[in-house]
């Protein structure tokens, strides 16, 4: 049997996505033999043309040449997996669509003249259909590797669809709405980081992205019970996220 | 383009980089009239989008600048924040943040030493054909990484984007217990696997090839700096962390979306070369001990020996882990209240590619008005075209795809983060 083959492509993005899969150390030398690596430029200079069975696509789409770019890759990749916030949602970078690009630009650059970018940092699927979705920011390496291996084996990947409340439960970490008051988006934030930050003490920030159907009303008024001003909880849905429909529907909610 | 080209290509790819970038090169007879290194990684604008954010937001906000070095972008804005604000955190906090930085360098020195620049010098396209031929060594470097991580992870929450830092020190100080743990089974096995690793890279075949560049990097006369120290240069000057932008001038040009800095109005070098060379002394016995056995004198110059460099502070990361973790105390509280104050705040630290530094301006509301970050690779992008030009020039007679190979290891020699300065490189050659 061949091997598949494997592309890793970025757009705009901090690269902590594809350097998850350098991250799975313990995998990485038996999933090379399993799966054939034809570009992957953070980790090989040789690079191959497509058909590709399965692209991972990290970051978001930021400029006039990315948005051809996602077109051919899509083309030339029977199953297109996006990996993480920036390549689900736009990232931290989608900050600019609630802004004016043109105003940013200036703050950073003091020719803006030269610098080449669209007014919007917009997902993946806003441009080309996606097969699998892996949120977070960044993914998580249990998930990517699962999710390869399901592809491998023919069979559509798990993407948890449970809130992070339920992987407190689960985790056995006592709640800390309840037990210290603390602000914490578990309710609404889709499950995948295994509870990692109220296990550290700290309210979920949501870097996750959104469950399917969260109750956003009902945890605008927690968040605002808990203590956060109308700004603070607006900010807290805008972060890395923000143009996740859902979200974004927060926010409008946390500033009224 | 003026020149009229007997011979233009491209090469896909500047690989084994972090982020995309091109490289164009223009020859005219046997000068290098033209270098210059393209970033087109596209435009992210933190520092426009950091502007009305809350002041305790940056750590965790920055840290997506880069998956590689998120650690470094967290510590430089604590550092800055709780400057602005006028606190400064206990002695404790500040040995964990070293402690949680030793594990970025080590997996970032993990990860460049083996995945990215190794196989320049062994001659594979990464590490996974290496790994046929060098089973042994392969699996080792992945130690190394994995190592690095399980301390980001212990400490941190995550290895990337970790969760646990926050303005003021840590939501939660590991327990003693846990860190003996890691110490033991891990750091341990992984300081054999450095000097290993230092012993391997120090016989590879370097060309032979110097470079006097200026070198900047922090300094502290009582250890090596990683989380704090003052700015100095190999020119003998050293300034407070608040007088870097009046020394460190960024200015924009039109090939590259990353700014170009320039140190009291030239090009300079940041990162393992220029740290090592201005703080060889301070290095711990061992890796001091162990760099010499290796062949290095207190000063290297020769970029494509910044892998030896790397090993070195592999060696060290790890062993200052280990020394940190026997001197342990769980800071209680873990973390020191840091209330919102009207002010300008300054934090530089030691990325594993070099110089961070951050400034934020904040309101006594806690709002960020201004923020300005200068990252390593865009301080370090003037030399890398210097290097460039000088091992090109020398190089000609090679025919196109030979010399591109040669530039792309001259790249990579500084491991820039294009991610982090603002990756794919194009390589062009023109020549007349």
């Amino acid at each position: 049997m061949t091997p598949a083959k494997l592309a890793v492509w970025k757009f705009a993005s901090c690269d902590g996505c594809q350097l998850t899969l350098l991250d799975c150390e313990d995998e990485l030398l038996a999933l090379a033999e399993r799966v054939h690596i034809a570009h992957f430029l953070e980790a090989s200079s040789a690079v191959e043309g497509g058909p590709y069975d399965v692209s991972l696509v990290e970051g978001s789409i930021t400029t006039p040449a990315d948005v051809e770019r996602i077109h051919r890759i899509r083309e030339q990749s029977r199953i297109l997996i996006t990996i993480g916030a920036c390549a689900n949602a736009g990232g931290i970078q989608a900050l600019r669509n609630f802004g004016s690009l043109a105003e940013f630009r200036s703050l950073v650059y003091a020719q803006p003249g030269y610098v080449q970018a669209l007014d919007r940092s917009s997902p993946i699927a806003a441009h080309v259909p996606v097969d699998v979705e892996l949120p977070g920011c960044p993914i998580d390496r249990h998930q990517l590797l699962d999710t390869i291996t399901a592809l491998l084996a023919g069979r559509r990947p798990a993407i948890p669809t449970a809130t992070v409340c339920q992987e407190c439960k689960l985790r056995g970490t006592a709640c800390l709405v309840v037990t210290r008051a603390t602000p914490c988006l578990g309710p609404v934030t889709r499950a995948g980081c295994g509870a990692l930050c109220p296990a550290f003490g700290r309210g979920c920030f949501g870097c996750f992205g959104p469950i399917d159907a969260p109750n956003t009303a009902a945890m605008v008024s927690a968040l605002r019970r808990l203590g956060m001003t109308s700004a603070d909880a607006v900010r807290v849905f805008r972060t890395f996220n923000a143009a996740n429909p859902r979200f974004r529907q927060a926010a409008e909610e946390a500033a009224r | 383009m003026t020149h009229r080209s007997d011979r233009e290509f491209r090469i896909p790819g500047l690989s084994r980089v972090e982020g995309e970038g091109a490289l164009n090169l223009r020859v005219d007879g046997a000068t290098v009239t033209g270098v210059e290194l393209n970033i087109y990684e596209p435009p992210r604008f933190f520092e426009a989008l950091l502007r009305d954010r809350g002041y305790l937001e940056p750590p965790d906000i920055t840290a997506r600048i880069c998956g590689i070095c998120p650690v470094a972008y967290q510590m430089s804005a604590c550092l800055a924040i709780e400057d602005a604000c006028g606190v400064e955190v206990t002695a404790e906090i500040t040995r964990l943040r070293r402690l949680l930085y030793c594990g970025e360098w080590i997996s970032s020195h993990a990860l460049h030493v083996y995945l990215l620049h190794a196989p320049d010098f062994l001659g594979y396209p990464s590490v996974v054909e290496l790994a046929r031929d060098h089973r042994a060594e392969a699996e080792r470097g992945l130690n190394l990484k994995k190592a690095g991580n399980a301390l980001l992870e212990l400490v941190g929450g995550r290895a990337i984007h970790p969760v646990n830092v926050r303005v003021g020190g840590f939501f939660r100080a590991p327990a003693l217990e846990e860190l003996r743990t890691l110490a033991r089974n891990v750091l341990r096995p992984a300081l054999d696997d450095a000097l290993a690793t230092l012993q391997w890279v120090a016989g590879f075949p370097f060309p032979d090839f110097t470079v006097a560049h200026t070198l900047l990097a922090l300094t502290d006369p009582r250890q090596y700096p990683i989380e704090a120290g003052r700015p100095g240069t190999s020119t003998g000057g050293s300034f407070p962390v608040q007088d870097f932008e009046r020394h460190i001038v960024e200015t924009q040009v039109p090939h590259s979306t990353a700014l170009h800095a320039s140190l009291d109005g030239g090009p300079y070098l940041t990162g393992p070369l220029a740290r090592y060379t201005l703080n060889h002394a301070t290095l711990s016995p061992l890796a001091r001990e162990a760099a010499r056995a290796a062949g290095l004198g207190p000063r290297c110059d020769n970029p494509f020996r910044s892998i030896v460099v790397r090993a070195v502070e592999l060696v060290y990361a790890i062993d200052e882990a280990l020394r940190l973790i026997a001197q342990y105390e769980p800071p209680s509280p873990s973390w020191v209240s840091v209330p919102a104050a009207d002010g300008v705040g300054y934090g530089a630290t030691e990325a594993p590619r070099g110089v961070l530094f951050h400034r934020y301006a904040i309101d006594a509301a806690g709002t960020v008005r201004s923020a300005r970050i200068v990252p390593p690779t865009a301080q370090n992008q003037a030399s890398i075209e210097e290097d460039l030009r000088r091992y090109a020039e020398r190089h000609l007679d090679l025919d196109d795809a030979r010399l591109a190979h040669e530039c792309e290891r001259v790249i990579r020699n500084h491991d820039p983060c294009i991610s982090c300065a603002t990756h794919f490189l194009n390589l062009t050659v023109d020549r007349r």
